[in-house]
């Protein structure tokens, strides 16, 4: 073996383990690295968690209830499988709507997310304003749910 | 042929000729850019006119994300081949990346404030992009911190190669986990989902930034390779100047 090929061999060797070591560490906090839960998520699991909670999903269709008196919000955070009421007071973000994908901060309690924080989530579509009004005008909006 | 190609004083010559072409390659390239980002296309139907800070962003991020990988891909190649030139080469890519992922995580933050509702969040994205940061950091610290510059290559290589786990990480964060940032936008299956319009204006503006890179990477590598060559030869100077301050030096000492 040759100085180089000895050199080569440690630089792979450095590389598999750093990348061994990085899959390993990845794997095991699993889905502690993952930013929020879906409400599929939730519901797969045998008790609701006892700590605040990051929430995703869409904003289902015809779910949103202001009340002017309490100044609370209402809606329903959905995914395909599932879906959770939310409650919350406080500043939205603009491109909070029905059919948007928001993530809530807040507990569970009985089943409805109490929310403290409403974060909207950008999806990775760009397009100009006459792009998007042509496009559903001639019924071929992508449904956002899909 | 390698031998050709990374030999020093042959990269200088062709350096100092590619120089100002490329430093002008890429400010015409940027103004066109910058012109095309800011008026000659269209807002966005959603974000308004905040998608135009998306143009300077992932442009930012991508070069990010190549110049870590080129500092990998030339610190394997100083450290297997003993090549000076490709251990130059890499340090050169690291001011340069480290200002692009310092950018990316200033102008999303920017946007995210407007869009998401904050300005940062601990999420997949968001953290492995920070990371990226520290790790040029890191690399150039190993760089600045150890005189010997064959040393300073190695220990910086090793620090570069293992850092280089962390560039899939950063690419694919948003694929592997639920994320607050978006999935990719150009790099995707099923094409670009991102309008024409839009799509022209962004790869301008990649392209400035990559003509900027190597612009960049050119001065930084003959800078260094100037350096270099002086403290040769004032390594070469020194016992002469000694032998001329000796009875300076000597009485002193005596003194």
């Amino acid at each position: 073996m040759t100085k180089r090929q000895r050199r080569l061999a440690i630089v792979a060797v450095a590389l598999g383990g750093a990348a061994a070591a990085a899959a390993l560490a990845l794997t095991a906090l699993g889905d502690a690295v993952a930013y929020f839960y879906t409400p599929a998520d939730l519901a797969a699991l045998s008790s609701p968690p006892d700590r605040a909670i990051r929430l995703g999903g869409l904003v289902a269709e015809d779910s949103v209830r202001f009340d002017p008196d309490t100044e609370e919000v209402r809606f329903t955070i959905a995914d395909e499988e599932a879906q959770t009421p939310v409650i919350y007071n406080g500043p939205l973000p603009d491109l909070f709507r029905e059919g948007q994908g928001v993530i809530a901060l807040g507990r569970l309690r009985d089943g409805t997310l109490e929310a403290s924080e409403i974060l909207a989530k950008h999806d990775e579509t760009y397009m100009p304003r006459e792009v998007a009004e042509a496009l559903k005008k001639q019924g071929r909006w992508r449904d956002r749910g899909s | 042929m390698l031998q050709n190609v990374a030999n020093p004083e042959a990269f200088e010559r062709l350096a100092s000729k590619l120089r100002a072409p490329l430093a002008l390659a890429a400010t015409v390239a940027a103004a066109a850019g910058i012109y095309l980002a800011l008026f000659a296309s269209p807002a966005d139907y959603q974000q308004g006119e905040s998608v135009r800070i998306m143009y300077v962003h992932v442009p930012a991020a991508w070069m990010a994300l190549l110049c870590y990988s080129a500092i990998a891909v030339f610190s394997a190649l100083g450290f297997i081949l003993k090549l000076p030139l490709a251990d130059v080469a890499a340090k050169a890519s690291a001011p340069p990346g480290a200002v692009f992922a310092a950018l990316a995580l200033v102008t999303g933050s920017l946007w995210g404030k407007p869009m998401w509702g904050t300005y940062w969040a601990w999420d997949a994205r968001l953290t492995s992009m920070l990371i990226l940061l520290f790790l040029y950091l890191g690399y150039i610290a190993v760089w600045e911190t150890i005189e010997d510059k064959a040393r300073a290559a190695r220990l910086a290589a090793v620090v570069a190669l293992v850092g280089a786990v962390n560039v899939p990480i950063v690419k694919f964060s948003v694929d592997w986990w639920s994320s607050l940032h978006q999935p990719a936008s150009v790099i995707r299956a099923g094409g670009p989902s991102i309008h024409a319009s839009m799509l022209a204006p962004l790869l301008v503006m990649a392209g400035a930034y990559l003509l900027a890179y190597l612009a960049l990477l050119v001065a930084g590598m003959g800078n260094e390779l100037l350096a270099r060559r002086l403290h040769r030869l004032e390594g070469a100077r020194r016992p002469v100047s000694r032998l001329l301050e000796a009875p300076e030096t000597g009485a002193e000492r005596t003194a």
